[in-house]
């Protein structure tokens, strides 16, 4: 990735060790200003080791971390002017929500006034007004949430960081807060950095994603370029549902499927093994189409999910391979129904079609 | 506390539609402290820590090596002397004598402090919670209770002479009674953590199998308190072996290894055989202590964050049966108390039983009279306040202060075995080691020598372990992000001591400065060796007037001992009430 000059905070071949195992290989991450950009991966896989180094938290081996153009890889974390809101909140239980959003407000008498005003603010924004007076304890997992927010907005960082924000919370909150919080990220135009390990959730707050595994970033991009090109197996399979088709590559964009000769329109690579498909991408089409990329397959199963069905396929001239499909609800009350037929034929979209090593 | 059901309230995306105003125009942001005097601060106060223990901690027990192996003339001597003493006539009779009473009283302390735990912890008898208090009264005296109450009652006038049958109390049995009363609370606080730690979900299931009550106590709570068992068993023979206020007063002629050392260092000013039998002494104890600590971080593991507390079913029989045992438990206890007590209000044992203050005129008797019990008042006040201070921010620099480098880390680890040891040290051997140290011309602080504020730090490290212990538990309990927040926010990382950590572990400083002061009023064993006349003690006087033959005195300063303990104890336990009522609303808020 080459440094761009926008870049507000910009990470900088951070490696990591923790006794011999590597948790952060070479990393490098750079974030525009206002940005949402989600760490991403599976536990273990560096996410959290990374955010505790820009936070100060943690100390990396080697790299630099810079951040608004200031050079803070050494700075404490005192010095470095961030909030950050964490896995369990960390508020203080034996404080009142007022006193722990002023936690990191001036201590100074004469400021007084002005601090109660600037807490109620930052509790209207959140939506916690009048709730001053309540201890922690009293919240609900999702209010403990807001105030911590508060908390770490309160003192105009130019930097947040959420860690694992939603894992705490009931999977309704979750989603409601999810929408919330992207909001009020996007009003302030703050730029936030987010670790999570749920893709879902990656996908519907931030403007990039960064996917990590075993200590690197696999692949920085857009939401909607990592679902629909991913750069590796691991981002496909981690990053919502694919279908692997065994294949043997005959050139850059012709690969044989069984007894089917397919048409890729991204350029495979030498050696490619296996096409890429997503189920939402496989078509039914009507039987008699002999259109390139159509082929017979039997259905196997099929499972109605509401907005759609998931249908279990195994292709025709292809022994032993099966291939899941998401089709729209008529399509799917058709091939399943009393007098269904059990072969339909499908369109892999030769722009829907990827190979891999 | 977590109101599921509860609708989440609607952030309010309308109304505010500007970004947060930046705080540098209002000046409300805190400005961070340097980081270096942050970082200064941090090592200046872990310096001084590992500077107290190494000075007042280290150097005593080296001192104590170093002088075993000179000889009177101060010449170097190596291990002869150690070697002549083990050899001479009538030591390893001695030994003997030692290992019988502390493996006696063990035998005899920990069935009984088991029975007792058992049936506070899993039966529901009537009376626990005062026959807890019961049981912990005699951490409230000094060992030396004991063997004056049994004086009384079977000595040479005792009052229940006539049942000893022509026996005597002077010598082995008197000192493993008295020794069985001073370890019994010791071993029953532990035992009673091992029990109560218990997983109720074992007994569910052992019930499940059809296992019958002897067979469920002998496969599941048996194995599941062996490591407690060993600890007590532990510090009981420890305590015994190394107690000289019991054999002191009732050991007669049957002279114990602890005695004799106090005897040659009080005594016949012999310091280097007072060394070298400390040495002895600390054998047993740091070995036992190597080994209960090697178990307990073995079963550490087998306890889950899953577990159930254990809750006693409904049994008639048992519980009777358990009460009658520990009903006579109590009363034993109840009456070496109450008979010291008595015993300090008559006029003249056992001739006339009628009442009089005559005991309590300390004024006019050797010992120190009332300076010694003001002197001890003001040294448990100091040794509870500074220990309780040192003991927190120390555990706090510990263990909630990041320790990247590696210099750091050794640092670390270095006080925390520092921090273990006190435990494994006799009281015996730390005050031979003060002699050895600040009694010398090599003195390193001079200004200490014979000043109250040494005894003050010979306290606090002597009871510094349990208090850590205490204050690192607390601390673990609370959230580790606490203070990556605080810095997050600009706080200094002090500031959230005080305001956050601090008053989150209100209940164990309380616990921790009531334990200090009642060891302090109670303790004789390091103190005996490095009082002055002007800083004479009370459990000190006790000794004192016992060996001058003031009986009646010692009981009565006994009494005022016990007496201004239990007054601190409750006051403290009321404060701590008051504050947690107060200042800990949060508490009883989150209960809801």
């Amino acid at each position: 990735m080459p440094q761009r000059q926008s870049a507000f905070l910009s990470v900088r071949h951070i490696h990591k060790q923790f006794g011999s195992h590597a948790a952060l290989a070479d990393v490098s991450l750079d974030i525009d200003s206002g940005e949402l950009v989600c760490l991403l991966g599976p536990s273990g896989c560096g996410k959290t080791t990374l955010l505790r180094i820009i936070a100060g938290l943690e100390q990396q081996n080697s790299g630099t971390v810079i951040l608004g153009g200031r050079d803070i890889s050494n700075a404490p974390p005192q010095a470095r002017d961030y909030g950050i809101l964490f896995q369990s909140y960390a508020l203080f239980p034996n404080l009142t929500v007022a006193q722990n959003v002023a936690y990191g407000l001036s201590g100074k008498r004469d400021l007084r006034g002005k601090i109660t005003a600037r807490v109620e603010e930052m509790l209207g924004l959140v939506g916690m007004s009048g709730a001053s007076g309540k201890y922690p304890g009293q919240l609900s997992g999702g209010q403990q949430q807001r105030v911590a927010l508060a908390r770490a907005l309160a003192p105009s960082p130019s930097l947040l960081l959420l860690d694992e924000p939603m894992s705490a919370l009931d999977a309704r909150v979750r989603e409601h807060l999810r929408i919330e919080l992207r909001a009020l990220q996007k009003r302030l135009s703050i730029t936030t950095l987010m670790v999570t390990h749920d893709q879902e959730e990656a996908m519907v707050m931030a403007d990039r994603i960064a996917v990590m595994n075993a200590g690197v970033i696999e692949q920085f991009d857009t939401p909607r370029k990592l679902y629909q090109q991913p750069a590796s197996p691991f981002i496909a399979e981690f990053v919502g549902e694919a279908n692997w088709l065994p294949c043997v590559r005959l050139d850059a964009h012709r690969a044989q499927l069984g007894a089917h000769e397919l048409h890729v329109s991204t350029p495979m690579a030498d050696p490619t093994q296996k096409l890429f498909v997503r189920p939402e991408a496989v078509r039914v089409v009507p039987s008699l189409d002999q259109a390139p990329n159509t082929l017979l397959a039997k259905v196997l199963d099929g499972v109605f999910l509401g907005r759609n069905y998931r249908l279990s396929l195994r292709l025709d001239g292809a022994p032993g391979v099966t291939i899941q499909a998401i089709v729209p609800p008529q399509t799917g009350d058709a091939l399943l129904g009393r007098h269904a037929a059990t072969h339909c034929r499908i369109e892999l979209p030769s722009d829907e079609l990827r190979g891999y090593a | 506390m977590n109101c599921a059901a509860m609708p989440e309230p609607v952030m309010n995306t309308t109304t505010v539609d500007y970004p947060i105003p930046p705080l540098e125009a209002t000046r409300l942001g805190r400005r961070p402290m340097s980081a270096g005097v942050a970082k200064a601060g941090l090592m200046l106060g872990q310096g001084i820590l590992i500077l107290g223990l190494i000075v007042f901690l280290a150097l005593p027990l080296a001192a104590i090596l170093m002088r075993a192996m000179v000889d009177g003339s101060g010449d170097w001597v190596g291990f002869t002397l150690v070697a002549r003493i083990i050899s001479a006539d009538g030591f390893a009779p001695m030994v003997g004598r030692s290992l019988a009473v502390g493996l006696v009283t063990t035998a005899l302390v920990v069935p009984c402090a088991y029975v007792f735990a058992y049936g506070l912890s899993r039966t529901r008898m009537p009376g626990r919670q005062a026959l807890r208090l019961i049981a912990l009264l005699p951490l409230l005296a000094p060992s030396l209770l004991p063997g004056i109450a049994l004086i009384y009652l079977l000595g040479n006038q005792g009052l229940l002479k006539g049942i000893a049958g022509g026996a005597t109390i002077y010598g082995f049995w008197g000192i493993v009674v008295g020794e069985a009363f001073y370890t019994f609370p010791h071993a029953l606080m532990i035992l009673l953590t091992g029990l109560l730690l218990a997983d109720g979900r074992y007994y569910d299931a052992a019930r499940a199998m059809g296992a019958g009550s002897i067979r469920t106590f002998l496969t599941v709570t048996l194995p599941a308190t062996r490591y407690a068992v060993f600890s007590a068993c532990c510090v009981v023979f420890t305590l015994t072996v190394t107690d000289f206020g019991v054999p002191k007063v009732i050991g007669g002629d049957y002279n114990v290894l602890a005695m004799e050392a106090y005897k040659a260092v009080v005594g016949q000013q012999d310091f280097s055989k007072g060394a070298a039998i400390g040495i002895l002494l600390l054998l047993p104890a740091l070995l036992t202590f190597v080994l209960d600590r090697r178990l307990r971080a073995r079963q550490g593991a087998q306890l889950t964050g899953r577990a159930q507390p254990y809750v006693p079913a409904h049994d008639r029989r048992r519980d009777l049966v358990f009460f009658a045992m520990a009903l006579t438990m109590a009363a034993a206890i109840v009456l070496i108390i109450g008979v010291s007590v008595w015993a300090s209000f008559v006029k003249m044992w056992p001739y006339n039983l009628s009442l009089s203050l005559r005991s309590y005129d300390f004024d006019n008797m050797d010992g120190g009279g009332w300076l010694a019990w003001r002197n001890s008042m003001q040294l448990a006040f100091w040794a509870a306040l500074i220990g309780t201070a040192v003991v927190f921010t120390g555990a706090w620099m510990m263990e909630k202060m990041p320790a990247r480098s590696p210099l750091a880390q050794t640092l670390r680890a270095t006080v925390r075995m520092l921090a273990l040891t006190p435990m494994a040290v006799p009281g015996l051997v730390l005050g031979l080691g003060y002699i050895f140290v600040f009694n010398s011309p090599a003195n390193p602080v001079p200004a200490l020598y014979g000043s109250m504020l040494l005894l003050v730090i010979c306290t606090i490290v002597h009871f510094y372990t349990s208090a850590h212990l205490t204050a690192t538990t607390a601390m673990n309990g609370l959230d580790p992000e606490f203070e990556a927040a605080s810095r997050s926010l600009k706080v200094p990382a002090f500031l959230t001591f005080m305001r956050v950590t601090l008053p989150l572990c209100l209940p164990a400083v309380l616990d921790v400065a009531r334990y200090l002061f009642v060891s302090a009023m109670t303790t004789v064993s390091a103190l005996v060796f490095i009082y002055s006349p002007s800083t004479v003690l009370a459990a000190v006087a006790v000794l004192n007037m016992d060996d001058a033959g003031f009986i009646g005195p010692a009981a009565a300063m006994c009494t005022v001992i016990m007496a201004s303990s239990a007054m601190v104890s409750v006051l403290l336990h009321l404060a701590s009430r008051t504050l947690v009522r107060r200042t800990q609303q949060w508490r009883v808020a989150s209960a809801h």
